[in-house]
């Protein structure tokens, strides 16, 4: 029993017979997905705080989002509170509806690009159209914005989208598949729900495009599939984001980012820095200020912190609990396996070979390895698999343009965690074992439409074009070869 | 290791020295490049007449006129491309340096084919060598004397361990594929696409696959018949119609049928003469294997112009086919052969519908003297590209992306879209590490409310 085939064959007549074209159908979508939000941001604010273990709104928590600087609506300006910030996951999905709904016209104009000489007469654009049919499928470690963010995108660009939200993250998964669904024209839109088993069917079927955010395992099974259809994909996928400290820089500035952008989600972030390199100088000194962050942050016993967070499952808290048996914990060190908590930790003598070294830890555990000196620090990044994200703290400007010249990494944030993330104008994607392709703003709606080609011919000029035609002779030849040593002259003499 | 791994293991190596990154270096390879094509013109031309009867005019016009317009595009633009690309701020973000960092990817593969075995292997590498990267070429065994010259040259002109050239058939391409590569851009046929790609997967590498497809060619009644069949003649019987964006087959109303059957016999006995076979440009088909299946094509089918051929030269007559039923087998694969099938469609809708119940293919065609048919045409289709009242040209635009949909592929390249393809874009935000005041309102506890104006 093939649970999707109905539903897919409802979308794709929906597409084929042209309903996603208009921009007022795709506008619409959109508005009725920021209405969502508006209706149902306490009822979504209570899913996550259920699937990651945040405290009711009515205790403020950082937890649901790592943006809550974002603040890209004009006329706002936010300072840091928890309650914002609860609401961020919620926010940074509101500013991309909004930004696609500005834009969306612009957008679907047709590229007019820069002509030839032997096409000075044409009309020559890239347009842009829906691929067809899109799936998205989602991770649970921000389940509100890795679902809809990619949804903006693909509605903006046209297309009918078939949602797969994690089953882990359970109570925000049913929001998404019953709610959501009520604000969004369904023969257009659907949410499917199951595990790996029904993940694998809804695989077997033939999609347009795959959006997918998870696991670098999963990504090779998504390509696989993919493959059999000859569909194009994104894959956001993850890594150990390294995260060089230089000797020369202030200690408690850069303990206060690293301990914000690490422990923030509980550490369940794809771009949050997952270990530390420096010289064991500069960690004799960051240790007592990453102490003094998380003490600031999270009180003396961080367990009782309404700001940290919990493991997802308990899977991970078991892999997790098993981390810390590596190296040697500085700070912090203890769990509790019925909260599925785990303390903001510290690890320290930790051998590249130990688990910690080798799995994206995503958790809030943060090595520190020890390296003499910037080229080691860049040798040891080189020599594993292109990350995410890559962070370089100092104070010179050349160390930090070093890191990122000699290094490569989905994206770079020079004395700060993922802010990059807040720049809709920024890609953000991967490279290598990292992923393949990027997102957010523009870059969505460019991610989700097939960029055709067009030149529009004048049926006339005939004359012009008549020595491209046979039978050739030595003449043609060389008129041919003397335009070809002209300078600025078009050689397509078409 | 096998001999295939130590040489990509070399160019790797070749790549992590950090040799490519200069963009000097980069556009000297391409100068290179660039006085290897002119030094061995003939020798180009002679490999593309011995592969497939071309000769030196179509050679030059057809493959080395656009790679060397490539090389001339890149190396001037290549400054402007690889520059850090600003990014637009946000209020927290004033004081920051905001940009898109081009990186390369690192060892890219390219993997040619035999029609046009020039360009599509050397046209790639111009972009991939722009951006940076190392590039493992792997020409196509079937157009046998342009994949000896190719890996006799390029090491001669081009840095031998960046630039390595493999040749083989299947097994040394499989034994390529199993190779890590931060990019393969295969051209080629659906069927091996899928395996390129579930290759690339078990890496996570990203591709780029030019396919194929039927090329569908609308002529409506409201055109220039001369025009438009001497243009579609010429598209579709170049190269003896193995061209991946040639018309495949032409859909018009029945009532025009006889009159685009006269025209397009006249324009190519203008081109070719009365017997094909005789003329300098008229090519062949590659092998035995395309000659029996493109032959086979023709069986039952009602034979308006041409229908024979020649085993032992491998020569196919341009040939016209009328009255095509869209179930029969000339109808069912991409034709790449000179054999040009009409099917009759009623209408502009039937057209579309027609086109639209078919896989997505790399071009498309349209001919009309209206404005809103060709509207009409492009608005309610999808293809990989669009040319009206014309054919093939889209391609040599180097502003415009040449890529396939769906089954006729994935990505792009051509000129700039090249320069992107074969590299990393990087999201970069650079602060000053000043004291964290400013900052301070994000961290927790969390007490301050939110200001909203």
């Amino acid at each position: 029993m093939d649970p999707f085939a109905d539903t897919l064959r409802r979308l794709r007549e929906a597409f084929s017979a042209g309903r996603t074209r208009p921009s007022e159908f795709r506008a619409a979508q959109l508005r009725g997905l920021g209405r969502f939000l508006q209706e149902h941001k306490q009822l979504l604010q209570e899913a996550l705080a259920q699937d990651l273990h945040k405290q009711e709104h009515s205790q403020p928590t950082p937890a649901s989002g790592p943006l809550h600087m974002l603040c890209t609506l004009p006329g706002r300006f936010c300072l840091q509170s928890a309650f914002e910030s609860e609401v961020s996951e919620i926010s940074i999905t509101q500013s991309e509806i909004n930004l696609a709904l500005r834009n969306l016209r612009a957008w679907m104009k047709d590229e007019k690009v820069p002509k030839n000489l032997a096409t000075q007469l044409d009309s020559a654009f890239i347009r842009k159209e829906p691929f067809g049919l899109v799936l998205v499928i989602a991770p649970w470690n921000y389940p509100v914005n890795l679902t809809l963010v990619p949804l903006v995108g693909a509605l903006a660009a046209g297309n009918c989208v078939v949602l797969k939200p994690s089953e882990f993250s359970r109570s925000t998964e049913k929001v998404l598949a019953e709610v959501l669904p009520r604000y969004l024209d369904q023969s257009c839109f659907a949410v499917v729900l199951g595990g790996p088993q029904e993940m694998g069917q809804l695989l077997e079927h033939k999609f347009d495009y795959i959006f997918f955010t998870g696991s670098p395992w999963v990504g090779r099974i998504v390509m696989s599939a993919a493959a059999k259809h000859l569909t194009p994909v994104t894959l956001e996928l993850g890594g150990k984001n390294p995260c060089y400290v230089d000797d020369d820089c202030d200690p408690q500035t850069v303990a206060n980012r690293l301990a914000w952008f690490r422990y923030f989600n509980t550490g369940q972030t794809c771009v949050a820095p997952d270990y530390v390199l420096c010289s064991p100088d500069t960690q004799e000194r960051l240790l007592p200020a990453l102490q003094s962050a998380i003490t600031r942050f999270y009180g003396e016993d961080p367990r009782s912190s309404p700001n940290l967070g919990r493991i997802i499952s308990d899977k991970h808290f078991q892999r997790l609990r098993g981390l810390l048996g590596c190296g040697r914990v500085a700070i912090g060190g203890q769990s509790d396996e019925s909260e599925r908590y785990i303390a903001p930790t510290v690890l320290v003598d930790v051998e590249e070979t130990e688990p910690v070294m080798q799995e994206e830890i995503f958790g809030p555990i943060l090595p520190i390895v020890n390296v003499r000196s910037l080229d080691e620090a860049i040798d040891f990044i080189n020599r594993r698999e292109k990350p995410l994200a890559l962070y370089a703290f100092s104070n010179s400007k050349q160390v930090v343009k070093r890191v990122l010249a000699q290094t490569s990494s989905g994206s770079f944030c020079g004395n700060d965690g993922f802010m990059h993330l807040t720049l809709a104008s920024l890609p953000f994607g991967g490279v290598g074992a990292s992923g393949m392709g990027s997102y957010h703003g523009k870059f969505s709606f460019d991610t989700f439409s097939h960029h055709r080609a067009c030149l529009l011919r004048c049926p006339r000029m005939e004359k012009i074009y008549s020595i491209r035609y046979p039978p050739y002779s030595p003449r043609k030849l060389r008129v041919l070869l003397m335009a070809m040593e002209a300078r600025g002259c078009s050689c397509t003499l078409l | 290791m096998s001999k295939i791994g130590e040489v990509v293991q070399r160019a790797r190596a070749a790549f992590n020295l950090g040799k490519t990154r200069p963009l000097q270096f980069r556009i000297q390879q391409l100068e290179a490049l660039r006085r290897m094509i002119k030094e061995h013109e003939k020798d180009i031309a002679g490999a593309l007449t011995a592969d497939l009867h071309r000769n030196e005019w179509n050679a030059y016009y057809e493959e080395v006129v656009y790679v060397l317009e490539e090389i001339e595009h890149v190396i001037k633009k290549l400054p402007e491309w690889a520059a850090d690309e600003p990014a637009e701020k946000t209020p927290q973000t004033q004081q920051d340096e905001c940009y898109i960092h081009s990186e390369p990817l690192g060892v890219v593969l390219i993997i040619g084919t035999w029609n046009c075995p020039f360009t599509v292997t050397v046209q790639p590498m111009v972009g991939a060598i722009a951006a940076g990267n190392a590039v493992v070429i792997k020409p196509s065994e079937l157009s046998e004397n342009m994949a000896n010259l190719l890996a006799t040259v390029i090491p001669q002109y081009l840095d031998r361990d960046l630039y390595p050239v493999i040749n083989g058939g299947i097994s040394e391409t499989t034994e390529v594929l199993k190779e890590r590569f931060d990019h393969i851009l295969y051209t080629g046929n659906t069927a091996v696409g899928k395996i390129i790609m579930m290759a690339a997967a078990k890496h996570l590498t990203p591709v780029t696959l030019e396919l194929g497809g039927k090329n569908p060619c609308y002529v409506d009644k409201d055109c220039d018949l001369d025009v438009a069949c001497r243009r579609i003649a010429w598209g579709k019987f170049m190269n003896s119609g193995q061209t991946c964006v040639a018309p495949d087959y032409i859909l018009c109303d029945p009532s025009i049928q006889n009159q685009i059957v006269e025209k397009l016999k006249k324009s190519l006995k203008e081109f070719y003469g009365e017997d094909a076979k005789k003329s300098r440009d008229y090519g062949r088909i590659i092998n035995s294997r395309h000659f029996q299946r493109v032959m086979g094509l023709m069986e039952g089918q009602k034979v308006a112009y041409g229908g024979t051929g020649d085993a032992a030269t491998r020569y196919i007559a341009p040939t016209i086919l009328t009255d095509v039923d869209p179930q029969s087998q000339v109808m069912q694969e991409e034709i790449f052969g000179p054999v040009m099938p009409i099917v009759c469609v009623r209408s502009l809708e039937e057209a579309i519908q027609f086109i639209n119940q078919r896989e997505k293919p790399l071009a498309l065609y349209v001919f009309s003297l209206n404005d809103k048919v060709i509207k009409k045409m492009i608005s309610e289709t999808s293809s990989g590209g669009v040319t009206a009242n014309d054919v093939v040209v889209h391609n040599s635009v180097h502003s415009l992306p040449y890529g396939g949909v769906g089954n006729s592929g994935m990505g792009s390249y051509h000129g700039k879209k090249s320069f992107e393809t074969f590299s990393h874009r990087r999201s970069c935000l650079v602060r000053p590490l000043l004291n964290d005041e400013s900052l301070k309102a994000r961290y927790p506890p969390s007490l301050a409310k939110m200001t909203r104006h």
